[in-house]
């Protein structure tokens, strides 16, 4: 349909030019209007965190509009008459105020809770699939550290979110930060007091909820979203990771075009992640606060939950025996702090030193724009299971008491299987883990040394049955060889005594204990080139005779 | 650094998905399986962007979408209608029928405009855009060995031409100069809040009674959470039960009210006579049974609010520390470290409950300097 030359609209020309002659931005159009993105569905997860900050953003404004971030002591006196003449904050009574008298208003509180929740769901599971996909290996390293930094600052950005209504539930939040913040050894009591400007709840003068709020709608929106450019950025300057199919290599990147059609692609996520939300909000209820009262330090109710991301560290806190040591007239309390601290720190810090710690046991110091499947690299999914595990553990142990209640054991015996499950459930899933990848590595192998399973029944003259195998399928066969077999290790001493290099002192030895440990049962996949017409005998050794054929 | 080459690949090639079985045959393959009909290549079956449908396809995918995109115009237009039209009727949207109806209406009609547009640019994107795959080059992202080479030359060059390296008196000083730079922002937070001091060793207790018995006095009356009545021993009788006191007079009088209720906040509990077993000590600090016991928390300082009548335990519904109300609210199971901090009580001439003294010990979770 188009001639050669085609001429754009005017109104397009026109402004493409103005931009050109300003800021020579034609060159950066033509080089990335074709930027090509390789296409899996699991690489949209990223794009629904991405979304979900979009729609936090819009609709964290309006809500900031009527929110009126204040401590001071107001008496109710309007439309949710349940609460006339109940005293409380002037940030209680404004959330009300949004809920019951802006129009939208509880439209655009429950979109922002509910986008908040998909925010921290998306990059779990966005993270999880670049770390068993192992595509934060080099060169992505940078943008796997942003991204767990981004993921922490979305849970102090959560805390802070769902602390500003100042309702009975989210002081009951509060009253847990002002305890994990008493038990920092030195500078604890300081740091409370400082936070709080004074005693919980209120401080002196009432700080609390208007530092809260500067902090989360100015200062980690602010940071979020400079990590989020340099994220896209730096996506955008390496190009996106691809799966192993056919036509993607470390050299070359296939898929389609950014311009048209990725970019309606992502428009219509946007527009899906934008619509899944609405609906959500339109029908099912989200952190009803005019249910749980303005907050009361005296009062609480039985299964207070924080947000789901948060689970984690509730968890930790309930499950841990209550340690503390008093000497020297101080107090230590490792029941809140080993809590507080290691198991994040463990899953944070662990999944931050992981690219860094791969790239030192396996000596693998090559770039990789091609993931790796999971069960070609069955230590490094192994470990991101038994994470997954420790975490999710921790998660349930967070809601023990609704556990108990609803499967009818002790609240007592809960805590104590979970005490145990968090050691013992993630060895079990490494070792589980590993096994399944191993087993599939074996049945990788089979499939391209055999081919698959034809169902077709064969009876040889002999009155033997067998099935015949078809080769596999080229694209499946490029997938299944894609994975890289372990080398063969180099011996720790030459011939001549020398031992090899990067083996030497107890970090050498460490090392190449732990490359053997990544490759030691690795099951090499590789075209031999004597598939094809094979047939398998089942349970009788093979006659070179005649087969003849009973299907067909 | 990157141009483009972009190279049509022909075919149908959809950049395939990773996972699943090696194309199984389940069942009697039909014979034409075996041998395909069609030549590689073909690109008859349309599976999404790069397939060029015949043009009465088209035409009826084109009608497709332009019914979803007029449904979310539809969708959209009521959005505002609703808005303008009726939302606002009888003095304005208050309250929570009113609320939750426009909830419904704003919320419905805007979820059905995003989807219904997202739907068409999928089946748009899906059906109509003749886009191919194409294939382009990916680049080593290091600089090559030339421009590392002169990059670090010039680095050097302008260090030395700044001096910088030479003079070490002028680095020295320069750095000198940052430090105390770096920590005067710090210094600013200080005025943030006041210091801990001894805040939080005692509560609003305390004082009541130290006024109250300066008033000749027994000690300050325990007033029920909430009525704000003082509390007889012939009210609470009954064993099994559980009641929230604070301190007479501390909303009046406190500075802070809230902030003293948060750590004044006890709670009072009726145990037999018998089963009570008193710490040693405090043999003198109950009422024919009626103990209290700060409700805040030892652990992090939620309020420990469940009381179970047959055990006399006290549950904190946080994190679960238990709590035996029976002796000195010992901790029986749990995260939390210390007893829930014990108030001693009398009767005065009236028949009223009173507080003697403070908490012996700082209530809530343990600090530092709490020792």
């Amino acid at each position: 349909m188009s001639q050669t030359a085609p001429a754009a609209p005017k109104a397009i020309e026109g402004s493409l030019n103005f931009l050109d002659d300003r800021l020579g931005s034609t060159t950066f159009f033509k080089r990335n209007a074709r930027k090509v993105f390789p296409d899996h569905w699991s690489f949209m997860l990223g794009e629904i965190a991405l979304y979900s900050f979009v729609i936090l953003l819009l609709t964290g404004t309006f809500l900031t509009l009527w929110f009126k971030p204040s401590m001071h002591e107001v008496i109710y006196n309007g439309s949710y008459t349940k609460l006339n003449g109940v005293k409380m904050s002037e940030a209680y009574a404004s959330a009300l105020h949004i809920s019951f008298d802006v129009r939208g208003g509880l439209l655009m509180r429950q979109l922002h809770h509910w986008a908040a929740i998909l925010f921290m769901a998306s990059i779990m599971a966005h993270m999880l699939r670049v770390f068993f996909t192992g595509a934060y290996r080099k060169p992505r390293e940078l943008n796997w550290l942003i991204g767990i930094g981004m993921f922490t600052l979305g849970m102090v950005e959560g805390l802070f979110g769902y602390s500003l209504p100042d309702d009975l539930l989210s002081g009951t939040g509060l009253r847990i930060t002002q305890g994990v913040l008493e038990a920092i050894p030195l500078v604890g009591t300081y740091g409370y007091m400082f936070l709080f400007g004074g005693e919980f709840p209120e401080g002196d003068n009432g700080d609390l909820i208007p530092r809260l709020f500067t902090l989360h709608v100015l200062l980690i929106p602010g940071i979020i979203l400079a990590l989020v450019t340099a994220h896209m950025m730096i996506m955008w300057h390496q190009k996106h990771t691809a799966m192993p199919t056919r036509n993607q290599t470390e050299q070359q990147v296939y898929g389609y075009p950014f311009y048209p059609v990725f970019m309606a692609k992502t428009g219509a996520y946007f527009l899906f992640t934008f619509g899944v939300l609405a609906l959500l909000s339109t029908l099912t209820q989200i952190n009803p606060i005019w249910l749980f009262g303005p907050y009361d330090p005296g009062a609480i109710s039985a299964g207070s939950q924080p947000d789901f991301y948060m689970g984690v560290l509730e968890g930790s806190l309930r499950i841990m025996p209550n340690w503390e040591i008093t000497a020297a007239g101080h107090t230590l309390s490792l029941n809140v702090l080993i809590p507080a601290l290691l198991p994040l720190g463990l899953v944070f810090g662990g999944a931050a030193a992981w690219p860094f710690i791969e790239r030192w046991v396996t000596g693998d110091n090559r770039s990789h724009h091609v993931n790796e499947r999971p069960r070609n690299a069955p230590v490094r999914t192994g470990v991101g299971m038994a994470a997954v595990t420790f975490y999710g553990l921790l998660w349930l142990a967070g809601a023990n008491d609704l556990l108990a209640e609803r499967f009818h054991v002790s609240l007592f015996a809960t805590t104590w299987f979970f005490r145990f499950a968090i050691f013992i459930g993630p060895v079990l899933a490494y070792i589980v883990t590993k096994r399944i990848c191993l087993g599939l590595q074996r049945k990788d192998a089979a499939v391209i040394d055999h081919g698959v399973e034809s169902g077709i029944i064969v009876m040889s003259p002999e009155g033997k049955f067998s099935e015949r195998h078809t080769p596999v399928k080229e694209d499946d066969k490029i997938v299944i060889l894609s994975k890289e077999n372990a080398k063969p290790e180099a011996p720790a001493v030459d011939a001549s005594g020398v031992p090899a290099p990067g083996t030497k002192g107890p970090m050498g030895f460490l090392r190449s204990r732990l490359q053997r440990a990544w490759t030691f049962d690795d099951i090499p996949v590789e075209d031999k080139g004597h598939h094809g017409e094979h047939h398998e005998v089942e349970g009788a050794e093979h006659s070179g005779a005649e087969q003849k054929e009973l299907s067909r | 650094m990157s141009e483009n080459k972009d190279q049509g690949i022909g075919g149908a090639q959809r950049p395939g998905e990773e996972g699943g079985a090696p194309g199984r045959v389940v069942g009697t393959p039909s014979p034409a399986a075996e041998r395909r009909l069609l030549p590689e290549g073909d690109v008859s079956a349309s599976e999404g962007a790069g397939e060029e449908l015949d043009e009465q396809s088209a035409k009826r995918a084109e009608r497709v979408v332009a019914a979803f995109f007029l449904l979310a115009f539809a969708a959209s237009v009521a959005f505002i209608a609703y808005y303008i039209g009726w939302s606002g009727r009888n003095g304005g949207m208050h309250g929570i029928e009113r609320a939750r109806e426009s909830n419904l209406w704003l919320g419905g009609t805007m979820t059905l405009a995003f989807l219904a547009m997202a739907i068409g640019v999928t089946i748009w994107v899906r059906r109509l855009m003749t886009s191919k795959p194409i294939v382009q080059e990916r680049h080593e992202l290091r600089a090559d060995d030339a421009t590392r080479e002169a990059f670090t030359k010039t680095f050097l060059d302008g260090a030395q031409e700044s001096g910088i390296t030479k003079r070490p008196l002028l680095r020295r000083t320069l750095l000198l100069a940052a430090a105390p730079l770096g920590l005067a922002p710090l210094v600013l937070l200080r005025d943030l809040g006041p210091l801990p001091e001894k805040r939080l060793r005692h509560t609003w207790w305390g004082e009541a009674v130290r006024k109250a018995q300066a008033e000749g006095k027994k000690g300050v009356r325990l007033v029920v959470d909430g009525t704000n009545k003082p509390l007889k021993v012939s009210d609470f009788s009954t064993p099994g039960g559980m009641i929230t006191v604070l301190p007479e007079g501390i909303e009046e009088h406190a500075e802070n009210p809230l902030n003293e209720v948060a750590k004044a906040v006890t709670i009072l509990i009726n145990i037999p006579p018998d089963q009570l077993k008193p710490v040693k000590g405090r043999e003198e600090w109950h009422v024919n049974g009626i103990v209290a016991y700060s409700k805040i928390c030892t652990h992090v300082g939620c309020p420990a609010a469940l009381y179970e009548q047959t055990t006399h335990h006290i549950l904190c519904p946080c994190h679960q520390s238990t709590f035996d109300a029976t002796e000195g609210a010992k901790v029986v199971f749990g995260p939390a470290a210390r007893p829930l901090p014990q108030l001693p009580l009398a009767q005065d001439d009236e028949g009223y409950l009173v507080a003697t003294g403070d908490f012996p010990e700082p209530i809530g979770p343990s600090f530092w300097e709490r020792g």
